[in-house]
């Protein structure tokens, strides 16, 4: 199977604490990895270097066989990695639908366009579709600062698949929702994004998420993977490793 | 804009257009003015839209003004429509290159290097007297307008057409921009920027196009006010002019194009009758206009088109 994303030796420190310490990972087409682990284990920074929002000092990032290590991140989304964020990424004063069709303009590559409406039929019946996946249909009215924090969830979601990513990398896509609304939420992101074909790597603190969702889990710790498996068996056989944050 | 607005505006527009050559002619002037330092209000509220404030919008409406002038001495030529181009796309030339900077920079970085900038032109224009006439400025004679030399008394009514024509088309070309994709982002700037970088835009290309396009519209307000006034001075490019424009926008609101047109035509006014009934202390009553505003309609003139819904509501 192709591999979608390879990371060599990264390394990265804030002062005197160590992000990345030679994080090596590879990812291959189709999969859905969890990334867990403690707070500071680099989790998120690994999110941040592989979509351009921080650099690495050493180390490699290549995407489908492409160097794009120190790559802006817009140009790295142009290239097909789209992430989500632990606080959903909005434009809270425009609404969904709005949010929507301009993730579809930066699909179509027309965000520069000064004249032609942004409210086209051609972009409005797929962003309407999309948003009818995500259960977000009805609220497309809606400025999004009305919505909560479940729907801000999947809207956050929703922009990304919208630019049609290769690669989605989802920064805790549970926290701050509801017990009873996390599992809803993820089988309507996994039942979107799996027949798409999208890889998705995920970070999460919840257990039960990962053992549900992820086929392979890697585990984090001061700045290194530590274990890398099937996630009943790492999850079992890294008793050791506190797994979530709290 | 819904097409309630739509017609509503054109039908606004037909009826200025017809109180040109029924109003007195000093009413034609102030409106005209207004126009024009509506044009440069819009300018304003644009960039507010992505949330950037210019204090410094005066330096492409004086630019506009004096390429106008400048036009007429060196070259000779009074064409009104040769001038408003000109000055148009002098007024973007130069916000292409300022852009190239001040679009890096946000909130009171943006509001201070553009104050700058526009105080750089008001020094040059104050001491470069053998060019720009320095405090004395220099005078514009009377243009020609599609080829026609018109009379004094014509000039007046042909020339407020003229600005109330550029006004609508302006007015027309920024609410077509607005729906546009660009448009939106640049509200996407305001809302959110790091979102707009991970959907694969640039948020400094949306700040530079929006800022060139603000300043062509300064940049065509200054223009009609110079063939208006018939002359130019630094005046136009110091900061209080800037500092009124902010404050016509803040008076009209930033919701709808017309909004900061609204502003402008109030402002001319109430600052021609606060001139009269109150010489010396006129700025009070502007003052005590803009603290009136803040509290009670701090989204400015424009909101108070709900009040007829309120109304049938109660």
């Amino acid at each position: 199977m192709t591999v979608v994303l390879e990371t060599k030796s990264l390394v990265r420190r804030f002062g005197q604490v160590v992000a990345a310490d030679g994080l090596s990972v590879q990812v291959r087409e189709g999969e859905q990895v969890g990334i867990v682990g403690p707070n500071g284990a680099g989790k998120t920074t690994f999110l941040n270097l592989v979509t351009g929002y921080i650099r690495p000092e050493r180390g490699t990032i290549q995407f489908m066989g492409r160097d794009i290590t120190g790559l802006h991140p817009r140009a790295i989304a142009r290239l097909g990695i789209a992430r989500t964020f632990q606080i959903p990424q909005l434009y809270p004063n425009l609404t969904v639908l709005e949010n929507m069709l301009l993730a579809w303009a930066a699909r179509e590559g027309r965000i520069m366009d000064p004249w032609w409406p942004l409210r086209r039929t051609a972009w409005v019946e797929p962003a309407m579709d999309l948003l009818a996946r995500f259960g977000l249909a009805e609220d497309a009215d809606w400025p999004t600062y009305t919505l909560p924090e479940g729907k801000r969830k999947l809207l956050d979601v929703a922009l990304a698949l919208a630019l049609g990513p290769r690669l989605l990398l989802m920064d805790e896509p549970t926290s701050g929702v509801s017990v009873r609304e996390k599992f809803p939420l993820m089988d309507t992101l996994m039942e979107t994004l799996i027949p798409a074909g999208v890889t998705v790597l995920f970070v999460e603190h919840d257990m039960d998420v990962v053992l549900r969702y992820a086929r392979r889990v890697l585990v984090f710790q001061g700045g290194r993977v530590v274990a890398d498996g099937d996630p009943q068996a790492v999850l079992t056989e890294v008793p050791a490793v506190p797994m979530t944050g709290s | 804009m819904k097409p309630r607005w739509f017609w509503f505006s054109g039908l606004a527009f037909v009826g200025l257009g017809v109180m040109g050559f029924v109003l007195p002619r000093w009413t034609v002037f102030l409106l005209s003015l207004a126009l024009a330092r509506g044009l440069a209000a819009l300018s304003v509220a644009l960039l507010m839209r992505a949330g950037l404030v210019s204090f410094g919008q005066s330096l492409f409406f004086a630019t506009g003004a004096y390429v106008a002038a400048f036009t007429v001495r060196l070259f000779g030529i009074r064409e009104a429509t040769v001038l408003l181009v000109g000055a148009v796309v002098v007024s973007m030339a130069l916000a292409a290159l300022a852009g190239l900077w001040i679009a890096r920079y946000r909130e009171i970085f943006f509001a201070m290097l553009s104050l700058a900038f526009t105080m750089i032109l008001y020094g040059w224009l104050l001491k470069a007297y053998w060019i720009t006439g320095g405090t004395d400025g220099l005078r514009i004679p009377p243009p020609t307008v599609l080829g026609v030399t018109w009379s004094v008394d014509a000039l007046r009514t042909v020339l407020y057409e003229v600005t109330l024509a550029c006004t609508a088309v302006a007015l027309v070309l920024i609410h077509l921009f607005l729906e546009s994709p660009l448009g939106y982002a640049v509200r996407a700037v305001r809302d959110n920027e790091v979102r707009l970088e991970y959907l694969g835009s640039s948020v400094w290309q949306v700040i530079y196009w929006t800022y060139i396009l603000a300043a062509g519209l300064a940049g065509l307000g200054g223009v009609l006010t110079a063939l208006n006034v018939g002359h130019v001075d630094p005046q136009l490019a110091y900061w209080t002019t800037a500092g009124e424009f902010v404050f016509i926008t803040l008076l009209g609101g930033t919701e709808s194009v017309l909004a900061p047109l609204i502003g402008a035509v109030v402002f001319e006014f109430l600052r021609t009758y606060a001139l009269k009934y109150a010489p010396y202390t006129w700025q009070m009553a502007l003052g005590g206009m803009m603290l009136l505003l803040i509290f009670f309609m701090p989204r400015g003139l424009w909101t108070l088109r709900h009040l007829r819904f309120r109304k049938a509501l109660s």
